[in-house]
C-alpha cells in the first residue's frame, strides 16, 4: 500500500537556511560582505588586491578564499597584510554556505568592516548556491569573449554588480561591449557596473569608492 | 556539476519526510525542476544510487517534472517561450522581459510504504 506525502520544499533548502544563519551571524558583528564570482583567470584575486590599495585604509578587509586546491591564493592575500583563509572545496565546483559557516569564525570579524569571499571559479554552480553575503559580485573580463552573458544567464542575472575586468586589453582582443552590454540588460537590467584594469588601475577608485559608500551605508 | 550536493539534498529532505511519517520504505520521489535549474536528470539518478544505498530510499524511483520556461515582456504584458537564440519579446521586441516560469527546483512529494 502505497502513500503520498506532500513535501513541495526546495531541494537547497538547507543551504540557504544556512545561508540566512551567515547573515546574522555578519550582521551582528557589524560586517559587511560580498561573494565576488567569475570564470577561472578573470582576475579576482588582483582585483582584491587592488581594491585594497584603492581603499587606502578606508575599510578593513578581511579575505576568504575559495578554490579546489592549494592556498596560493590565501597566501597572496596574507602576504598584502589581510586577514585571509582559504577553503579548499577538494573538487566541489562552487563554495556552499556550510563552507562559509566554517569559515567565517577564524575570522578576526571585530576588526573587519568588509570580508570579500573569493568564490571557485566558474560561471555555473556558485550562482546556484547562496552563500549569506549581503552582496553577489561578477567579474567578467575582456579575453573571455563579448558572448559570456548569453551563455551563462544564471550567473549574470543572480548579481547585484558586475565589473568588467581587464579593459586595458580592449585595443588588442576582438570584443564587441555593445553587444556583451546588451546581453547584460536583458538578464540583468540596471546593474550597477564598473570597468576596472587591475593591471593599469583605471576605474578602481570609482569602485573602491562605491564600496565605501555602501559599507557605511550598512551601518558597518 | 553540482549533482552531488543536490542529490544529497533530494535525499535528506525525502528521508525527513518518510521519518516523520513513520514510512518503511520510499518507493517514488515526485521532483519539479524548471528550465532554467541547471541540473543533469542522469547524474541525479547516479548519484541518487549510490548514496540511496542503505538506506530507506534505496531503489526508489526518481521522476523529474520539466517546467518549460516562460517569460512576461515588461512592456507589453505578453507571454510567451524563451527560445536558445534570444529573450526578446516576439510581440513587442523589447528586450525587458522577466522569468514567470522555469526557475522550480523543488522535491514535490514521495510515495512511501
Amino acid at each position: 500500500m502505497t502513500t503520498r506525502i506532500p513535501i513541495v520544499e526546495n531541494i537547497l533548502s538547507a543551504n540557504d537556511r544556512m545561508a540566512a544563519r551567515n547573515r546574522d551571524l555578519l550582521d551582528q558583528a557589524g560586517v559587511y560582505s560580498i561573494n565576488i564570482m567569475a570564470s577561472p583567470g578573470a582576475g579576482k584575486t588582483s582585483l582584491i588586491l587592488k581594491t585594497l590599495e584603492a581603499l587606502n585604509g578606508r575599510l578593513k578587509l578581511g579575505v576568504i578564499e575559495g578554490d579546489l586546491a592549494t592556498s596560493i591564493d590565501a597566501e597572496k592575500a596574507a602576504a598584502a597584510g589581510l586577514p585571509a583563509v582559504q577553503i579548499n572545496t577538494g573538487g566541489d565546483c562552487h563554495l556552499d554556505a556550510a563552507m562559509l559557516a566554517d569559515a567565517l569564525p577564524t575570522l578576526p570579524l571585530e576588526d573587519i568592516d568588509l570580508v570579500l569571499v573569493e568564490n571557485v571559479g566558474n560561471l555555473i554552480c556558485p550562482a546556484n548556491f547562496q552563500i549569506g553575503t549581503h552582496l553577489n559580485v561578477l567579474v567578467a573580463s575582456i579575453p573571455e569573449g563579448d558572448d559570456k552573458p548569453y551563455k551563462y544567464p544564471g550567473m549574470y542575472r543572480g548579481v547585484q554588480v558586475l565589473i568588467i575586468n581587464k579593459i586595458d586589453l580592449l585595443p588588442y582582443v576582438p570584443f564587441n561591449m555593445d553587444y556583451f552590454k546588451r546581453g547584460v540588460e536583458i538578464l540583468n537590467p540596471g546593474v550597477v557596473t564598473f570597468a576596472v584594469s587591475s593591471k593599469t588601475g583605471e576605474g578602481m577608485d570609482e569602485w573602491a569608492d562605491w564600496l565605501v559608500e555602501r559599507v557605511k551605508n550598512n551601518g558597518g | 556539476m553540482h549533482e552531488l550536493a543536490v542529490t544529497q539534498s533530494i535525499l535528506d529532505i525525502s528521508l525527513r519526510h518518510a521519518g516523520e511519517a513513520g514510512a518503511k520504505r520510499i518507493t517514488d520521489i515526485n521532483l519539479v525542476i524548471g528550465q532554467f535549474s541547471s541540473i543533469v536528470d542522469d547524474s541525479v539518478q547516479f548519484y541518487w544510487d549510490i548514496i540511496a544505498k542503505e538506506t530507506i530510499a534505496q531503489g526508489a524511483r526518481l521522476h523529474f517534472n520539466r517546467i518549460p520556461g516562460e517569460m512576461t515582456c515588461n512592456a507589453c504584458g505578453h507571454t510567451f517561450r524563451p527560445t536558445d537564440e534570444t529573450f526578446e519579446c516576439p510581440a513587442c521586441s523589447s528586450v525587458t522581459v522577466r522569468i514567470t516560469k522555469g526557475e522550480e527546483f523543488r522535491v514535490e512529494s514521495i510515495d512511501v510504504e
